[in-house]
């Protein structure tokens, strides 16, 4: 077998090999060192080494053996774009910038939360997690959809999945993502939603986003057509004006009220917020909000990377706690498996695999870009989730674990919310816990759940710490506004997707409910779309134990669930390939994913524990029910609360099925190739030679 | 820093952004349908190509 590019397995001279020597030794030591240090405090410029070695690994030696030996990538073929260049979708585009395309798409909040969430259970079980699972599993995901993708013109994940492995398949990939996007958005929306209850800073900062995002709108459509770079400008300017502008509003006695909203209100008004920009028009709000927010989070973040490495703040969490026995107050459920389901993004993510066979491989002018957007892209992704790691580890244990615990699990009240988190071994009072939220602006910090005020208190130390103290309660809304900023335009464009897919399922039942210009077809599909994952985040703000704890496992489940169903489309193809012999690159990473997805779905299920089990929790209540134990006025969101608990359950049943049938058909369209029957036929469009090869100088 | 470095930033920082489409639509334009007329104008341009560029997954998690 010939492997058509000279990418170099191994390094070629003795100060190549000495280097690399040098670096491996180094990330041992790191990884070591973080995953044996028993002290007081560790500091996070190990854990910045440890990634960067590993990474520096993985990206030098896996992915060019995945790039030669394995996908065998072939610059001397022409990519679709080159091909099919229409100056439109498909553009031959320099590799950075595709690069940089690629890594807004696939970093969203995601990253950022889950690992906030994950440090219960101590800084080592997910340290270790992001780091392994990117370079073995991530990476990989991300790496070969993008090859079979652009092998396949950019065909979707869904559309790969029914052209490899036949109509099961296809449908089970479609329902699947339908699924993802309604849990994906009703989290995300609970997690805003939990950062600016009682706060009118926040909430107003957050509802000045939106007319900004209109104004630019009309800036980049009427006044300066196309001028993305100007309008951008301006809309940010307006931000950071808007994250001072809320501290006003917040002492304004008389105008405060106005933004000052419990929980469930607040879940309403996102909920109608999120019909409004599903059915205006995308210049008017969407898209200017995501150019928006792409600025933000890529400045931010930038900005969040250079704090951490100049300040390099000590990490005062252990690196285990005692909730690795499922105890945890911020979700219920032991380390394996609910460490691998709660951080998603930033070590596998299967809604990557959308964004691989979505827009990107239309970009490519080269299969050789592949290695580094694909592989590296994820890289980048994962570095953001240790980021998140630091900041949210960097607080005092006692501190991170007040705000992030819900009341129904530490009491209502500030006195027993810290004697009950006290009593874990993790110190803190209500003065510490007064005078930290009187330094945020805000009126209290306890029961924040949802991750996004907690990073928000870690950034801002972080940030006011490296660029100017005395800022806290700005950089804290800064923090939120940012989080809040890009959770809102996954919301709207999430909403917008469902909607297009449900149209698209139904166009073929009633066309009139397909067409995209039938205004009475595009509000009725918009309302299904937000009425389903608007249920979800009701339900979240009234659940006693904290929404989170049940929808976060949800969406984790899901998201690896669509790795899954990436993974069992690229092993399919490797087998059908001929390539048997690699196939465990993309197989072992589905055995695991396919193992914790079965493993937490079954502990969600049947668990007997009440907050990780939804059935025993249901009839725990059912049982208190019929007991009389439940105060009468409570009766009625009891009974709620039940049904709710088995729509989740039949919800995680349906991914559980989902992922098996998938796994089921791979095994026997893979074991037809393997025994001589490649059936349906592999899908790869011809060969043709590319002419970009010998005239294009690389800059 | 030398001004081709930031010339070429800038042009980096132009393209990552879009803010520069209707220039390289117009490079397209003319080397490929010269001979259909006349192209979009900015305003234009820009109303077809948003409209068009949301249908499909735009973000991730």
């Amino acid at each position: 077998m010939t492997v058509p590019v000279n990418y170099t397995l191994r390094p070629q001279t003795p100060l190549g090999m000495l280097m690399w020597f040098g670096i491996a030794v180094l990330g041992a030591g790191a990884v070591g060192g973080i995953a044996l240090s028993r002290g007081e405090t560790i500091n996070s410029l190990w854990f910045i080494v440890a990634a960067v070695c590993v990474y520096a690994i993985g990206y030098r030696f896996y992915s060019a053996f995945i790039a030669a030996r394995v996908l065998m990538i072939d610059p001397t073929r022409a990519t679709p774009a080159e091909r099919h260049n229409d100056g439109r979708d498909f553009v031959p585009t320099n590799k950075w910038i595709v690069f940089g395309h690629h890594f807004a798409a696939i970093a969203g909040p995601g990253p950022l939360i889950g690992p906030t969430l994950a440090a219960q259970f101590g800084y080592l079980p997910g340290t270790l997690w992001i780091l392994i699972g990117a370079v073995l599993g991530g990476c990989v995901q991300d790496f070969v959809i993008l090859f079979f993708s652009t092998r396949r013109d950019g065909r979707s994940l869904g559309q790969m999945a029914r052209d490899e492995l036949g109509p099961i398949g296809g449908v089970a990939a479609l329902l699947g993502v339908m699924t993802i996007m309604i849990i994906l958005i009703a989290v995300l929306g609970l997690v805003v939603v939990n950062a600016m209850k009682h706060s009118p800073w926040a909430t107003s900062t957050v509802a000045a986003t939106i007319p900004i995002a209109i104004l630019v709108g009309l800036y980049m459509r009427n006044l300066r057509p196309g001028r993305v770079l100007e309008g951008t400008l301006l809309g940010v300017a307006l931000l950071l004006f808007a994250v001072w502008g809320g501290g006003w509003v917040d002492h304004q006695p008389g105008l405060r009220e106005w933004f000052d909203y419990a929980g469930p209100d607040l879940a309403l008004l996102v909920i109608g917020y999120g019909f409004a920009a599903a059915v205006l028009p995308v210049w008017l709000l969407l898209a200017p909000r995501d150019y928006l927010s792409t600025f933000m989070k890529l400045g931010t973040i930038i900005a969040l990377a250079v704090a951490i490495v100049i300040l390099h703040p000590d990490i005062r969490m252990p690196a285990l706690t005692r909730f690795i026995d499922g105890s945890g107050p911020i979700f219920g459920g032991k380390l394996f498996p609910f460490v691998f389901i709660t951080i998603a993004c930033g070590a596998i993510s299967g809604f990557h695999s959308l964004i691989a066979s979505g827009t990107t491989p239309k970009l490519l002018s080269s299969e050789r870009d592949m290695r580094m957007i694909g592989y590296g892209g994820m890289m980048m992704e994962s570095f953001v989730a240790m980021m998140a790691m630091i900041a949210a580890t960097v607080l005092d244990p006692g501190v991170f674990f007040a705000i992030n615990s819900p009341a129904g699990i530490v009491g209502a009240d500030p006195a027993t919310a810290v004697a009950t988190i006290s009593g874990w071994g993790f110190p803190v009072s209500a003065a510490q816990m007064q005078e930290l939220a009187r330094q945020m602006g805000e009126a209290t910090l306890f029961a924040r759940t949802g991750g996004a005020p907690s990073l928000a208190v870690g950034m801002s130390s972080i940030f006011s710490s490296a660029f100017g103290t005395g800022l806290l309660a700005v950089w804290y809304h800064f923090a939120i506004m940012f989080e809040a900023l890009f959770i809102l335009t996954t919301l709207d464009a999430g909403t917008r997707v469902a909607r297009f897919m449900l149209q698209d399922m139904i166009g073929n039942l009633v066309p009139a409910l397909g067409r995209t210009s039938w205004i009475p077809g595009v509000l009725l599909t918009s309302a299904v779309v937000v009425s389903a994952w608007g249920y979800f985040l009701y339900m979240g703000t009234i659940d006693p134990l904290g929404g989170i704890n049940s929808l976060w496992p949800l969406f984790g489940i899901s998201n690896q669930m669509l790795a899954a169903i990436a993974l069992c489309v690229a092993t399919t193809i490797l087998m059908k390939s001929r390539r048997a012999r690699y196939a465990p690159v993309t197989a072992l990473p589905l055995a695991w994913l396919v193992t914790i997805t079965s493993a937490a779905a079954w502990e969600k299920l049947f668990s007997p524990e009440l907050r990780i089990g939804f059935l025993a929790h249901a009839h725990d209540l059912a049982a208190k029910l019929a007991g009389g134990a439940i105060a009468p006025e409570k009766i009625a969101q009891t009974r709620q609360i039940i049904f709710n608990d088995h729509l989740n359950a039949a919800l995680t049943l349906l991914f559980l099925v989902i992922t098996w049938v998938l796994v089921l058909d791979t095994l026997r369209v893979s074991w037809r190739a393997f025994t001589g029957h490649v059936r349906p036929p592999l899908s790869e469009v011809p060969h043709i030679p590319s002419r970009l090869v010998e005239n294009w100088v690389r800059d | 820093m030398r001004w081709p470095t930031l010339r070429r930033l800038w042009r980096a920082l132009r393209a990552l952004s879009g803010d520069d489409a209707y220039e390289r639509y117009l490079a397209h334009w003319r080397e490929h349908h010269a001979s259909e007329g006349a192209p979009l104008d900015r305003r234009a341009f820009f109303r077809t190509e948003q409209e068009r560029k949301w249908n499909g997954i735009k973000r991730c998690c």
